[in-house]
């Protein structure tokens, strides 16, 4: 289809992080990077997102509501970790209230290390994870037409028994 | 009878394919105002393409069938209009669609989503005088309330009335949801609002939205024109020029304000529809 890669829309989340990371999510959206020429929008709702942009660790407090964002966002939709600490960790990885990286708490498909990650690799992780969103909603509309063909097939026989009967 | 069906089809067709257009344009030129390069103007085609590819999340079931008839009354309001219809019954019919979207937002449990509301029956507040003095100084130019009529005037109503259409433009800033009036929902997101009305929709009811709001905006901008048509062929000219200015100016006050306080809008948006359509009025009344 390659139509749908044209418009991802990201939901960004901080965890917890220096917001170092989250200033250069921002600074791709200035002139100088310009994110919405590839139709990126940064909106705040996860039920109208893509593309979940998570930055810094993930703590005891903040566990339960990236879990929540990333349940309230409808499929097709992917993961990206900007900066070391939303992949691993980071400096705070030893930190009591830390439990890790954004993996310890949702499935993370592309991963942008830097501390701060610089707004060429965000961009770069964008455009890497656009490409999965795509290839995603690919598979989910091949998907939702085999689930078509296959109840059209069973109401097929369902009408054959029936009129065998 | 046989142009009014035409007019109608073609009002049915084309209508969303203008409206994103003119969607488009619109993120277009706020790139470039804003020294962006800014997405390619087929992007609001895009957007609901992906929309609708998206899985459906039901927040209400009630949400989809309000929404349907937001999107409804909305493309029978313009059929009414290009049809050559009343233009009051035009934007009565409007308003019946605004209450389906803000009982659409209500139904949801988000407070956003019900600030927004309550923010959208504001909106209406604020810009329904204006919008019946327009159709009051059609009257009062042309001596009838019908779109047929109106366009075969002798001379555009905007001779009589530019104190109406100033009060009309300053009101459509709401209407077409601009800064400084987009109290219930914005372009722009991560605000105080979140998304407002919109933020209990996703996926294909957004996708609804965005349509209505395409045929909406072409709805809106055929009335801006309606001000410069008379029987003359070229007025029509005319009217496309008025109505693409029109538009490049609310790009132009988006792009250069701030969103202000409930308060301000209420008072600035009826102040101007008192002070320019009210003069206006008196002058057409007494004169």
């Amino acid at each position: 289809m390659g139509i749908v890669k044209r418009s991802p829309w990201l939901l960004h989340y901080d965890g917890s992080s220096c917001n170092g990371c989250d200033i250069e999510v921002l600074a791709c959206l200035t002139p100088v990077y310009d994110a919405e020429r590839f139709g990126i929008i940064n909106t705040g709702d996860p039920m109208q997102a893509d593309i979940f942009l998570i930055t810094g660790g993930i703590n005891t407090q903040n566990q339960a509501v990236v879990k929540q964002l990333y349940d309230q966002m409808p499929s097709p939709k992917v993961v990206v970790a900007v900066g070391v600490c939303a992949c691993t960790g980071g400096v705070f990885k030893e930190c009591y209230n830390i439990i890790g990286g954004a993996d310890t708490t949702i499935p993370v498909d592309i991963y942008v290390p830097g501390c701060a990650a610089r707004p060429q690799a965000i961009i770069d992780g964008i455009i890497k994870a656009v490409a999965l969103f795509q290839e995603r909603a690919d598979e989910q509309e091949a998907n939702q037409k085999g689930q078509k063909t296959e109840n059209a097939a069973l109401n097929e026989a369902g009408k054959e028994t029936g009129n065998g009967n | 009878m046989i142009y009014r069906i035409i007019s109608i089809a073609a009002f049915l067709i084309f209508a969303p394919l203008v409206g994103g257009l003119l969607s488009g344009l619109d993120r277009k030129i706020s790139a470039r105002m804003q020294g962006r390069i800014g997405p390619s103007i087929f992007q609001p085609f895009y957007d609901v393409r992906k929309l609708f590819s998206k899985q459906f999340i039901v927040v209400n079931p009630a949400q989809v069938f309000l929404i349907m008839s937001f999107l409804f009354t909305i493309i029978f309001t313009g059929c009414m209009f290009f049809g050559g219809n009343d233009v009051l019954l035009c934007f009565f019919l409007l308003s019946t669609g605004a209450t389906f979207l803000i009982f659409a937002a209500c139904i949801t449990n988000s407070p956003y989503s019900n600030l927004g509301a309550s923010r959208e029956l504001l909106q209406m507040m604020c810009y329904e005088p204006a919008v019946l003095l327009a159709c009051i100084g059609f009257y009062l130019a042309t001596g009838s309330f019908n779109v047929s009529d109106i366009i075969q005037a002798d001379m555009p109503a905007i001779v009589k009335t530019p104190g109406f259409f100033i009060a009309f433009v300053f009101i459509l800033t709401i209407k077409l949801r601009k800064s400084p009036f987009d109290l219930s929902t914005s372009h722009h997101p991560h605000q105080e609002l979140v998304k407002g009305i919109t933020t209990d929709m996703g996926a294909k009811t957004l996708g609804l939205f965005e349509v209505a709001e395409w045929y909406e905006h072409v709805f809106l901008m055929g009335f801006v024109g309606l001000f410069f048509i008379n029987k003359n062929p070229w007025s029509y000219l005319v009217a496309v020029i008025a109505v693409l200015a029109t538009y490049f100016l609310e790009i132009l006050i988006d792009n250069t304000s701030a969103r202000v306080k409930w308060q301000v809008m209420l008072k600035s948006a009826w102040g101007v529809t008192l002070l320019v359509a009210g003069v206006n009025l008196i002058i057409l009344m007494v004169v």
